[in-house]
């Protein structure tokens, strides 16, 4: 899929959640799915194989958002699905973030920790990251464990790396 | 008259001679005159052919013994030959001998000559080797501890850190990052 119609997806994907009342909840979720997807390769197995009947991964989009999601979040879900378009997934649900951030006039700020961050964690660190860009972040936390520990953030084109890999990487390329 | 006769030839039998010892007079001029041409006809035509005979075989004998004398010189010149020859052949075998020594000596002296440079190029390849394999050696060591120290090294710190390094790393980014670092 190219670059404007993932772009053209998501504007209508972030409409229906305006519509909806609930586009800041809704594109969080959409945000959370995407790295779901991204680091499970179990549910990219489940969804993105043709061989499945669409029924069945329908069925999987209901079973594991149905009650934890906003409705319209397990319908733009199942419509992506549906469509054949699930490996566009992640970018398109990512554009979807990045609009609703610039909605808000925010940023949008990744950030990858070995473990989850508390909520005081998490609003002193958009705090912080708001003052090092001079700019309000929408901070998206993800949890990762090949971080090992500490943090890394990707705001727009700055990246501010503290974790452990990295320090053990360039530890390993000095050694 | 008949029976004179009759009477006289029964005194005297035919078949009996009248001496023990010697024929009748008769007996002995023929017989005498017999044998004198028998052995007259002999001496007449067997003898030149006796004689001839007897020539012959002592041409012959005196040939085979000229022949004899002539193979006895050729034997002792043939042998003075062969030993001559004989002779010849123990001088061009030592020769050969000598030339076959002095081919292998020399052969040999260059043999030995090549094996000692051979030996002395495959001592220094081989100290070479050794000591690229060596240095060889030293680096994959090097590289296999640094990739087995890579690869445990994120285990073993992931399983160090317990929660409150966990938070204090967090919290350690947080500050520098809101200090502006």
């Amino acid at each position: 899929m190219s670059s404007a119609k993932v772009k053209a997806y998501a504007q209508a994907l972030f409409a229906i959640a305006q519509a909806e009342g609930a586009a800041e909840v809704i594109s969080s979720e959409l945000y959370a799915v995407a790295r779901a997807y991204e680091s499970s390769d179990q549910l990219r197995n489940a969804l993105g194989d043709a061989t499945i009947p669409s029924e069945r991964r329908l069925q999987v989009v209901e079973q594991l958002l149905g009650t934890r999601a906003n409705r319209a979040t397990v319908q733009i879900v199942s419509m992506i699905v549906a469509s054949g378009q699930v490996r566009e997934l992640p970018a398109v649900f990512d554009e979807v973030i990045a609009l609703s951030s610039a909605g808000n006039n925010q940023d949008l700020a990744e950030v990858r920790s070995a473990v989850a961050l508390t909520d005081d964690q998490q609003s002193r660190l958009a705090a912080a990251l708001s003052k090092a860009t001079g700019k309000a972040v929408n901070l998206k936390v993800v949890v990762d464990p090949s971080v090992i520990g500490g943090l890394v953030a990707t705001v727009g084109d700055k990246v501010i790396d503290d974790t452990v890999r990295t320090r053990l990487d360039n530890l390993k390329t000095r050694i | 008259m008949n029976q004179l006769v009759i009477s006289v030839l029964a005194a005297e039998d035919p078949y009996v001679s009248h001496h023990w010892l010697f024929p009748e007079l008769g007996e002995i001029i023929y017989g005498g005159l017999a044998s004198v041409i028998v052995v007259g006809a002999l001496v007449k035509f067997a003898g030149p052919m006796v004689k001839k005979s007897f020539a012959d075989r002592t041409a012959r004998i005196q040939k085979q013994l000229d022949d004899a004398a002539a193979a006895k010189v050729t034997a002792d010149s043939d042998a003075k030959n062969i030993r001559a020859a004989l002779g010849d052949i123990a001088a061009e075998r030592a020769r050969i001998l000598a030339e076959a020594d002095a081919q292998a000596a020399s052969v040999l002296a260059e043999g030995r000559s090549r094996m000692t440079t051979e030996i002395a190029e495959l001592e220094a390849k081989a100290d070479g080797d050794i000591n690229a394999a060596r240095g060889r050696g030293t680096d994959e060591l090097r590289n296999e501890i640094s990739v087995l120290a890579s690869r445990a090294t994120p285990l073993v710190v992931a399983a160090t850190l317990n929660d409150q390094v966990h938070k204090d790393l967090v919290e350690g980014f947080i500050s520098k990052v809101g200090a502006g670092k």
